[in-house]
């Protein structure tokens, strides 16, 4: 029987392939962006209070900064305790039309020493984990290998 | 100053993994106290638990548990909780008490019993929680965060590893020295060379243990200290308690992500920085004042991050103050003479009042072969999760 994939969390990512968007909202009165998503009021302290809109972020970003997980991390983390534990690397990645920092897990097979502060990285579809029934998704983070398309970024 | 509260008492329950209640840990630290002070328990007017939130309910209640557990006095009460950030909202809390004319005497007691490896959530599925779902989306633990913060140290301060080791190696010199530390070994930067990589670029060697542990103050008003015979106590000056202004720029734990600058320009400085001004502005002094400083150092990268955020040295400078010796015992400016968490391992309760316990010990001059000397004023500080400053101004 195969799997249905579920998204992990709802409402933070759409799209398939290429198409693949982080979801965040914005306030219709002051403009700011928010991730994860605040659908019930805006935290601006001096926005009177507009209506939050879904909108999708820009898919690329530079790193922030990096780490890994060489120790196998709690539940509610998932994690097969009869394999040996692969370290997990996260990358916190800076939106360049936002203005913010987005923490997520790298693609498989991306090491630390494969990253650098200032990388451009972009937003893919990825799987977090699977049990019986269900393949739960994520976004990660990949690299961008394309020379020509690191300098298209939406902002200084 | 009449926004002064005199210390009259420190009390502690040494570090270590000591498997009973933190209840127990709690109330010799509070009969400590309290015997430091000269006081007796029956003359406190109100005590104030710093919360142990892995304690169960009598956790929760930290300062009804303490009071029960010393005896039931008729004590107004108080438990208090703000993550690391608790011990110093539960000294804010008695202060206020006393300069607003409610009590006397405060006893501030912080403890806790810590379990072994990662801090991990509260159970159950909570989605709508941020701390649950670092961990299940991301697996992201505390260390994590931490190595986040290094490695975005060296990429645009130029730290490096041996200077994160170097850390390590004064606050374990100091907290050879200190018999309530939990860790009480020197350490060589070859042994945090050698010790495992937990979260890249950190070793085990970098990153802060969990203990057990408590510390409790007694407070009281000046007057009081007079009659009590106190003419010139060690007096908290300023208890800093500052949220963060949006947006937040810096990640923190335990969040995915940043708020957005797009909409609303950032407010010069960190959220971090905010909170030692705020202490500074509130006490009428400046870093150049200090004798001494306890930071939170839950890493070595971050006890470098703290030089920069209490205005130690520039932006970028924390590297260059510790290798000249200046953060070491002897140097101008010691950080972290108790050990720090480097030697304590953190007990989160308690771990902002023992801060401030090292501080009062420093100010009286009995600290023993770690003592600074001539010190006149000394900072703390910390931040606890979901947005807690926390920084106390002693003096004497």
């Amino acid at each position: 029987m195969s799997r249905i994939r579920t998204p992990v969390v709802t409402g933070w990512f759409t799209g398939r392939g290429g198409g693949f968007r982080l979801l965040g909202t914005r306030c219709s009165a002051c403009a700011s962006v928010f991730f994860p998503r605040e659908d019930a009021f805006c935290r601006n302290p001096g926005c009177p209070g507009g209506e939050l809109e879904e909108v999708p972020l820009s898919k690329r970003g530079r790193v922030w900064s990096y780490t890994d997980s060489r120790y196998r991390p709690p539940p509610p983390y998932v994690s097969d305790p009869e394999l040996v534990w692969r370290p997990c690397v996260l990358a916190a990645v800076e939106l360049p039309a936002e203005r913010l920092v987005v923490l997520g897990q790298t693609v498989p097979g991306v090491g630390v020493a494969d990253l650098a502060v200032g990388m451009e990285v972009e937003a893919v579809p990825g799987v977090l984990n699977e049990d019986a029934r269900t393949t739960w998704t994520t976004w990660h983070w990949r690299p961008v290998r394309d020379g020509t398309a690191a300098g298209t970024g939406a902002a200084p | 100053m009449t926004g002064d509260v005199a210390v009259l008492g420190t009390g502690m329950h040494p570090w270590g993994k000591w498997g009973r209640s933190f209840v127990e840990y709690g109330t010799v630290a509070a009969r400590g106290a309290l015997a430091d002070a000269g006081l007796d328990w029956r003359e406190v007017g109100s005590v104030v638990g710093a919360d142990t939130v892995r304690g169960g309910y009598p956790g929760y209640v930290a300062g009804a548990t303490f009071a029960r557990a010393l005896g039931w006095q008729g004590a107004r009460v108080a438990s208090v909780y703000a993550a690391c950030a608790s011990g110093a909202q539960a000294v804010d809390t008695a202060r206020t008490q006393i300069l607003a004319g409610l009590t006397d005497v405060a006893l501030v007691v912080g403890a806790d019993a810590a379990p072994k490896g990662f801090f991990r959530p509260a159970g159950g599925d909570r989605p709508d929680d941020p701390d649950w779902l670092r961990f299940r989306l991301l697996g992201a633990t505390n260390p994590a965060y931490f190595g986040l913060y290094a490695r975005r140290r060296m990429a645009v301060h130029g730290d490096t590893l041996e200077d994160f080791a170097r850390v390590k190696v004064k606050n374990a010199a100091m907290g050879a020295l200190n018999p309530d530390a939990r860790y009480r070994r020197r350490v060589t930067a070859e042994e945090v060379a050698a010790s495992a990589v937990v979260a890249d670029p950190l070793r085990l060697l970098d990153i802060c243990a969990t203990s057990d542990g408590a510390a409790a103050l007694v407070l009281s008003s000046m007057a009081f200290a007079r009659r009590h015979g106190a003419a010139d106590p060690v007096r908290i000056r300023a208890v800093s308690t500052v949220t963060p202004r949006y947006p937040r720029t810096v990640l923190d734990l335990p969040d995915i992500a940043t708020d957005s600058a797009a909409a609303v320009r950032p407010a010069d400085g960190t959220f971090r920085a905010s909170i030692a001004r705020a202490a500074y502005e509130e006490a009428g002094i400046g870093p150049e004042d200090l004798s001494l400083a306890e930071v939170y150092d839950l890493s070595t990268a971050l006890e470098l991050q703290w030089y920069e955020d209490l205005g130690l040295c520039g932006e970028g400078g924390a590297a260059g103050l510790l290798r000249e010796g200046a953060t070491a015992l002897g140097g101008r400016l010691p950080v972290n003479v108790s050990g720090g968490l480097a030697s304590f391992g953190e007990a989160v309760p308690a771990q902002a009042v023992a801060q401030v316990c090292e501080l009062v010990r420093q100010l009286r001059g009995t600290a023993g072969d770690r003592q600074v000397a001539g010190a006149r004023v000394g900072v703390t500080a910390n931040q606890g999760l979901f947005g807690h400053g926390s920084s106390v101004v002693v003096v004497r």
